[in-house]
This record gives C-alpha cells, sequence and structure tokens, in this order.
C-alpha cells in the first residue's frame, strides 16, 4: 500500500503538479481527432502542458489540535511518523470496536466505506477532466452507484432473508420482480444520460461514464462480495482484513530497518528485503491469528438471520474447518521434533491466504500508484490525516476480498443453502413435490430418514 | 451435412426416431411440424450451398461493391439485411441435431465487435506502440470468455461434464481458475507500466474492462436466451432489425419533424411508424414460429447420443388459446374472439422494448461516434461501416429478454436446483428438506400424517 510511499515522500515534495492553467474549452472545439488529455509520448513526465490536473490543496490539514500541540517539538518528519502512528492505532481499535458490536454495525461500516471510496474516485474524475460543470454528471453518477447498490442488495436480502421475505407481501413482490426492477432503474439511468449528451462535451461525457462505471464494477461488486464473505463467517472477514493490514505494517517496517533492494520502479520504496520479511511474517501471524480466533463461535459460524427473534444470530455446530485435529508432521520432520501438531484445519487456509495478502495483495497498492501518478494526484482524498484517503488504505482490501470470495466458494462451501432453498419455494407445486420426493428417497438411501413403511402409500 | 436415406425413408414411414422426432410429422396436429417434414434434408443442401456461395460472393466483391456503392445508403441497407437474413436463416433454422452453431456466431460477432472498438481505443490514445496492450486486451477477452462459457457448459452440458474427469475438475475449480487467469493479467498488466505512459495506459485498461462488459457479458445473455428455446434469440433479433427498417422507411418517406438531435436523420414519423409496424411484425413472426417445436423448446444436450435435441412437450405459452377480444377492438375488426399464442402477448412486450428503448442503444453508438470523430466502427461491410454498427442495438435487447425471460417466463431449473441439493451437505439437506414439508403441508399438497424425520 502506499503507506511506505507517503513515508518516505512526507520529506520529499515531488513537483507533480503543474501550475493549474486557465479554464480550456475542451477539445471538441479544436477540430482535430486527439484527444487534448493524451500524453505525449514524448512529453515530459507523463504530463501535457494543455488540460493538466489542478494540484489537490494539500494544505487543508486535518490533524486534530490536540495531536498538534502533544507533538510541537518533534521534528517534522518523527512529527509524522508519530501521527500515522496514531491513526493507524485509532483505526485498528476502531477496526475491533466494530466487530464487537456485531455484524449489522459491520455492513453498515462497509457501506459508508464504499460510497466513500466511489466519491472519491469520482471526484478525481471530476478533476481530470474538467467536468464539473457537467451538472447532470454528478446527478447520474450517484444515481448508478444507487442502481447497483440496490441490484446488489436485493439479491443478498432474497439469499439471506428469504423467511422474512416470504412474510411480507410487498417485499416478495420487490424479489419476484427483482432483476426486472434493477433492470428498468438501470435503463433510466441510460436514457438519461444519451438523452443528457451536450454537442461540445460528447467526449467528456463519455468519459465520465465510462469513469462511472468502471469504478462501480471496482469499488461495489467487491464491497458485496466482502459482505457475502462476512455472512459465512465473520472469521472469513477478520483474518483477511487483519492479513492485508499486517502485510502493509511488517513489510514496511522490515523495508525501514533492512531494506536495500528496489522491488519496482512504480513504487521505489518498496525493497526486496520488505517484501520477503513481510510475507513471512505475515504467514506466521495469520497462522496464530487464526488459531485465535477459531475457538470462538461468535467468528466462526455462519451470520444467520433469526425471524423469530429479529435479530442477527452467530450460533450453530462448528463445521470441521474448527474443530481441532490431529496432524502428523511429515517424516523427516517426526524424527526431529516427535510432535503431533493439533491444530485447525483452518489455520491451513491461512496459509494460503497470507500468501496470497503478501504476493497477489502488494499488486493491488502498485496499481492505485501508478493510477496516482498516472493523474498526478498524491493521496486520493484527505480525509484521514497523514494517510490520505479512504481509498489509499483500502486499495489491497479489494483484490483481497475477491479472492476470498472465490476460494470460499471453490474449496470450502458448496452452494448456499437458504439460496438454494429460496429456488425451490419459487418453483411450481408439482416441481416442489418432486423435488421433494426426490430428496426423500436420498436421504432415506442415507440413512438419514427413517426408510419407509411397508403400508407406504 | 450428408443426406441419410434410410432416415428419410423412416420419416416417411413414420418410425419415431430418437433425436430426430423434431422432423417427423407428429401424431398431434397443433403444432403444425408440415414444415419440418423430410424435405428438410433437401433445404438443409440447400441451405449450405447458399450459405457458401454466400459468403465467397460476398469476399469477392467486397472491394468492388465498396467503390461503386457507398453513396446509395438504402440499397446498401437493404442488401446487408437480405444478406444477413439469408445468412441467418440458413444456418441457425434449417440445421441438424448434432451441430449448434449459432453459439460459435455469436462467439464470432462478438470477437468483431471487441476487436473494432479495441482499435478504435488504440487509434484515439494513439497507444498502438505500447505492444503490451494487444496483448493483454486479447487475453482479458479471452478470461471473460473462458469464465463465461465455463459457466454455460457446467449449467447446460452437466451429465457430460461429471462423466469426463479432466471436465469435471476444470468445471469444480472453475470460478478459482477464471480468477487466476484474471489476475495474471492483471498482475502484468501493472508490471508493464511505464514511466511515461502511465495515463494511457490506464485509459486503455479501462477502454478494456468497459468494452468487455458491455460486448461480452450481453453476448452470453444472448447465448443464454438461445438456450431457452430458438424462438427467444430470433423474435427479439427480427424485432430490432425490423424496427430498424421501418423505422428508415417511415422516416424517409414521412419524415419531417427531427427526433434528436444526436441523430438528426431521425424523425418522430419514423419512430412512431416503425414502433407500429414492429408490433404488427412481432405478432406475426411469433405467430408463424410458435407452431413449429424445434423453435419452441429450450435446447437440450442429449449425452447419450451426444448431440444437441430440441424436442420436448411445448409449454402453454405456445399453445393455442382462445382469447376474448375487448369491447373496442370487437366493434373495429367484427371479431368476437381469437387463437393465439401466449407468447404473441409476450413479443408485443418485447417489439414494445425494441421500438422504444432499442433506439437508444443506437444514439449511445452515434453519440460515442461523434464523440470520438469516427464515421463508422470499421469498414468490414461496404456501405455500413463495421459489424458493431448493425449490432448497437441488439445490446440493450439481449438484455432486456434475458430480464423478461428469468423475471416473467421461467422459474430456476428445476434440474439445477436438485443438482445444487444433491451437492450440499447432509444436514443442510435435511434442513431443507424439513423446510420444504413444511411448506407444502401448509399448502395442502403432502397429506399432513406423512412421517416425520
Amino acid at each position: 500500500m502506499t503507506f511506505f510511499m507517503n513515508s518516505g515522500i512526507c520529506g520529499i515534495r515531488r513537483c507533480f503538479g503543474l501550475t493549474p492553467s486557465p479554464a480550456k474549452e475542451s477539445s471538441e472545439t479544436d477540430g482535430e481527432d486527439r484527444l487534448g488529455l493524451t500524453g505525449e509520448p514524448d512529453g515530459e513526465a507523463d504530463g501535457d502542458s494543455k488540460a493538466d490536473t489542478p494540484e489537490i490543496p494539500t494544505s487543508v490539514d486535518n490533524t486534530p489540535q490536540c495531536l498538534n500541540k502533544a507533538l510541537e517539538g518533534l521534528s517534522s518528519r518523527w512529527r509524522n511518523w508519530w501521527i500515522r502512528g496514531i491513526l493507524s492505532f485509532t483505526m485498528i481499535s476502531g477496526f475491533f470496536l466494530i466487530i464487537y458490536l456485531g455484524p449489522v454495525m459491520l455492513i453498515i461500516v462497509v457501506m459508508t466505506v464504499q460510497i466513500k471510496c466511489f466519491q472519491e474516485i469520482i471526484t478525481i474524475g471530476y478533476r481530470v477532466y474538467h467536468s464539473y460543470d457537467l451538472p447532470w454528471f454528478r446527478t447520474l453518477s450517484w444515481y448508478f452507484l444507487i442502481c447497483v447498490n440496490y441490484f446488489f442488495y436485493g439479491e443478498t436480502v432474497a439469499d439471506y432473508f428469504g423467511v422474512l421475505v416470504q412474510k411480507e407481501e410487498p417485499l416478495q413482490f420487490l424479489v419476484r420482480y427483482h432483476r426486472f426492477i434493477s433492470f428498468t432503474l438501470y435503463l433510466a439511468g441510460f436514457c438519461m444520460f444519451v438523452l443528457s449528451l451536450v454537442k461540445k462535451h460528447y467526449r467528456l461525457q463519455f468519459y465520465m461514464f465510462a469513469w462511472t462505471h468502471v469504478t462501480l464494477l471496482i469499488v461495489v461488486t467487491q464491497s458485496h462480495l466482502v459482505i457475502q464473505n462476512l455472512f459465512e463467517g465473520m472469521i472469513w472477514f477478520i483474518v483477511p482484513i487483519s492479513i492485508v493490514i499486517c502485510n502493509d505494517i511488517m513489510a514496511y517496517l522490515f523495508g525501514f530497518f533492512f531494506g536495500r533492494t528496489p522491488l519496482i520502479k512504480l513504487s521505489p520504496k518498496k525493497t526486496w528485503e520488505g517484501f520477503i520479511g513481510g510475507f513471512l511474517s505475515t504467514v506466521v501471524f495469520g497462522f496464530i491469528f487464526a488459531y485465535l480466533l477459531a475457538q470462538y463461535q461468535y467468528f466462526v459460524c455462519p451470520v444467520e438471520y433469526d425471524s423469530e427473534t429479529n435479530r442477527f444470530a452467530v450460533e450453530c455446530q462448528p463445521s470441521e474447518l474448527f474443530v481441532m485435529q490431529e496432524y502428523r508432521l511429515p517424516a523427516a520432520l517426526q524424527n526431529v521434533l516427535r510432535w503431533v501438531m493439533k491444530m485447525y484445519p483452518f489455520q491451513i487456509h491461512s496459509v494460503a491466504l497470507s500468501t496470497f495478502a503478501s504476493l497477489i495483495g502488494p499488486f493491488g497498492g502498485f496499481f492505485a500508484s501508478g493510477f496516482k501518478r498516472a493523474f498526478k494526484i498524491k493521496d486520493f482524498a484527505n480525509t484521514i490525516p497523514g494517510h490520505g484517503g479512504i481509498m489509499d488504505r483500502f486499495d489491497c482490501q479489494y483484490l483481497m476480498a475477491t479472492f476470498v470470495h472465490v476460494y470460499i466458494a471453490s474449496f470450502i462451501r458448496g452452494p448456499n443453502p437458504s439460496k438454494v432453498l429460496q429456488q425451490v419455494l419459487v418453483l411450481q407445486p408439482e416441481q416442489q413435490l418432486s423435488i421433494f420426493n426426490t430428496l426423500r428417497s436420498h436421504l432415506q438411501d442415507k440413512g438419514i430418514l427413517p426408510p419407509p413403511r411397508p403400508e407406504a402409500q | 451435412m450428408t443426406v441419410d436415406l434410410v432416415q428419410i425413408s423412416n420419416c416417411v414411414t413414420r418410425k419415431p426416431i430418437p433425436g430426430l422426432d423434431t422432423y417427423c410429422p407428429s401424431q398431434r396436429d397443433p403444432h403444425r411440424n408440415n414444415f419440418c417434414f423430410h424435405h428438410i434434408y433437401i433445404l438443409q443442401i440447400l441451405g449450405s450451398w447458399t450459405q457458401m456461395f454466400q459468403i465467397m460472393t460476398y469476399w469477392s466483391i467486397r472491394r468492388p461493391l465498396l467503390k461503386c456503392i457507398t453513396d446509395a445508403y438504402s440499397f446498401n441497407f437493404i442488401t446487408f439485411y437480405i444478406m444477413f437474413g439469408g445468412f441467418f436463416l440458413c444456418t441457425s433454422v434449417i440445421y441438424k441435431n448434432d451441430r449448434f452453431l449459432p453459439p460459435l456466431q455469436v462467439l464470432c460477432v462478438q470477437i468483431k465487435c471487441f476487436h473494432e472498438i479495441i482499435t478504435i481505443g488504440y487509434s484515439v490514445y494513439h497507444s498502438y506502440h505500447l505492444p503490451w496492450f494487444r496483448t493483454l486486451s486479447w487475453y482479458f477477452l479471452l478470461c471473460v470468455n473462458y469464465f463465461f462459457y465455463g459457466e454455460t457448459v457446467t449449467d447446460y452440458f452437466f451429465t457430460l461434464v461429471q462423466r469426463e474427469e479432466p471436465l469435471r475438475i476444470l468445471s469444480k475449480y472453475h470460478r478459482f481458475i477464471s480468477f487466476a487467469l484474471y489476475l495474471t493479467g492483471f498482475c502484468m498488466f501493472v508490471l508493464s507500466l511505464v514511466k511515461k505512459h502511465y495515463r494511457l495506459q490506464f485509459y486503455m485498461f479501462g477502454w478494456t474492462h468497459v468494452t468487455l462488459l458491455i460486448i461480452v457479458t450481453q453476448s452470453h445473455l444472448i447465448i443464454h436466451n438461445l438456450f431457452e428455446g430458438m424462438i427467444w434469440f430470433i423474435v427479439p433479433i427480427s424485432c430490432v432489425i425490423c424496427n430498424d427498417i421501418m423505422a428508415y422507411m417511415f422516416g424517409f418517406f414521412f419524415g419531417r419533424t427531427p427526433l434528436i438531435k444526436l441523430s438528426p436523420k431521425k424523425t418522430w414519423e419514423g419512430f412512431i411508424g416503425g414502433f407500429f409496424a414492429t408490433v404488427v411484425f412481432g405478432i406475426l413472426l411469433s405467430y408463424v414460429m410458435a407452431g413449429y417445436r424445434c423453435f419452441v423448446c429450450p435446447v437440450e444436450f442429449n449425452s447419450d447420443s451426444n448431440s444437441f435435441t430440441v424436442d420436448c412437450e411445448p409449454s402453454e405459452l405456445f399453445q393455442l388459446q382462445d382469447y376474448s377480444l375487448p369491447a373496442a377492438l370487437e366493434s373495429l375488426t367484427g371479431w368476437v374472439r381469437v387463437r393465439m399464442y401466449p407468447f404473441q402477448i409476450h413479443s408485443i412486450a418485447l417489439s414494445a422494448f425494441a421500438s422504444i428503448v432499442g433506439p437508444f442503444g443506437g444514439f449511445f453508438a452515434s453519440g460515442f461516434k461523434r464523440a470520438f470523430k469516427i464515421k463508422d466502427f470499421a469498414n468490414t461491410i461496404p456501405g455500413h461501416g463495421g459489424i458493431m454498427d448493425r449490432f448497437d442495438c441488439q445490446y440493450l435487447m439481449a438484455t432486456f429478454v434475458n430480464v423478461y425471460i428469468a423475471s416473467f417466463i421461467r422459474g430456476p431449473n428445476p434440474t439445477k436446483v436438485i443438482q445444487q441439493l444433491m451437492a450440499l451437505r447432509l444436514d443442510q439437506q435435511l434442513h431443507i428438506f424439513n423446510s420444504l414439508k413444511a411448506h407444502l403441508t401448509e399448502k395442502g399438497l403432502l397429506p399432513a400424517n406423512e412421517e416425520v424425520a
């Protein structure tokens, strides 16, 4: 993540920003076919002097007064260190507090983060394309966000709250025609876009349209994957996020103390020592953390909606993943150590998750760094003092969320039972009966149900 | 494409042959299978020869055609649709069971559209000299197609997949494999970022992804519609084509009031005339098609004979029913009742969508061409531009039909539900069994004295 880049650069101010040029009419007015925002192949540092990104006003300092006072005496480098440290600690504690408050709070937090990330990226798009003066566009971007969120949340609600939905009549109608309603809403936005095309600003408008859609694709789909992971069991939410945070911090620390060989031209502050040290320490951390969390039902059980008490319940019989088992060490080690390892199978999965977070996760960070360099911004926003925007902190998480979701779907669980039940309840009665009979004979074969009595009809 | 005399003689002597029943006159007459007679074989030969002839003619006269007919827009317009219609008819309709090529055709169109849009992106951003980018764009196309085709294959060819061991493993870990492939592309992109070209590269990355989103997802929706029954593939596409042609005709003869600043040639008269003409055409076409089982039945893959079959009991949508006309129409036409298929009512909805919302897809493409100052997407078809020019309205239509089917026509596929049930754990199966039993008992479908587990 950009943790490293920022702290390294804090003393150095790379002058990416060019002096903002006077507001230039968009390139449609000149008869050329070329896009005014193209980086000339031979231009200086990926820039052009025509249309450029004004520097984000970084002089706005969000640091609270009390912190400023407490750190007056230190030099600016250490001061920044402390600010970042304190904020990191605050964020991590906040994270644990929210976990304690339960799944509902987590979902709300995920939603809030998603909206904030979306807003940050869209704001950058406006700034890049000077399209603030196209008023429809802000409305349309937010409208598309609402549509896509409606679609995804509707699917989630229909899956996980099946029983509740069956009870309420308007909800049932909404669920049955959910796709159609979502599609209609999206189409309305699409038609509004087409009707809002203004003669001189076609290209800008198409760019903003595409920008909005790519942002939606990245931000919204993956926040919903996060929520689906959450419903699988809070451990599938907490452990990946903690692993990514740990990898960040560990790679930074290793790089700070031992760093020597640069890793990639894109992020000059990253080093191979940090990378490898981060990898090993993350695997160990993940292993231990998974062991700690797998003992509690609160984390391990899928989140269910209890329709009687109208609450979320996290109680269940833990699956075999979370039941301590004995593993024999491979023969070579066995002669040396003669231990019998008792651990949860989940810890082995956590090794896979840690490996991914350490090896592939940083690519998300490089992507975000490249993005910031391409559009000449230092940070996505200024929400968190010393750290930049929310997007800065969450850029690595997105790849991780998708990976965990795919991992669960491929290796851990089969289809979601409540979703299957949903589908069965929507079928025609004759089909339901035939499924019922098939299922009954299957269960009788397996011995779960008593065999049919001789006088069966 | 062989003619099997034994099969023809079997048809004539009314011996039912598995997989070929469609082509034999059935005992039940309301579904006029007269067209699907043993003459079909002769038509097949004719069809394939015509098809080859068309392709050869097209490629040989393409260049001189381009030179001399670039002005006569209307001539090209009609010729294109005749050509397309012929091609389409020959390859989609008159086919022997074991070959089912429309998905391949859709794939070809998709690849060509993708290629056209990406080429525009290259020329806009002058990024031809970033060689990685062409590779990466095609690689992403491959990944996304692999993902979608894998899902389709797993759904529709379930028994075949379960039999073959490598296919079974591929389908079990399909999402993981697709994600790993995509991630590789993503990492290659990040590693390929070059210092002076960041912005260009990000633009091309975004451009590629939006194009994939628009084109690939919707071509797969088309294929899903196709598997639902060929009528769900043919009727929407024909409605859009008809709307195009009719709106053009009405605009040509009666056009006066401009419709939208974006496309100055479109007129309100064309729009409204096209709307009514399309609705009527939709009703007639669906009436003609709903009689034949080969169009109406879902396409199934028969794992015993390793071929596609379109044989089934048509659902109530495709059975003639009596409707009494509302009083207004009754006084107008003098008919009291009318016999039609319920599907025709759905076709009105499809035609209405194609006429009213479909053009927005066309306006979107026009706006896109103006924004990037291109006259046509490409020069593939002389006088018409690229494939994308002709298919721009189809995409919205494909998504609409898919959503329409999912919402109003069919529920989930029972076979698929059973598969998912069998994949669950035993305790989850028991839980579902009990919930289902409670539900069915409540509805009165099960006697109340069933044994409790």
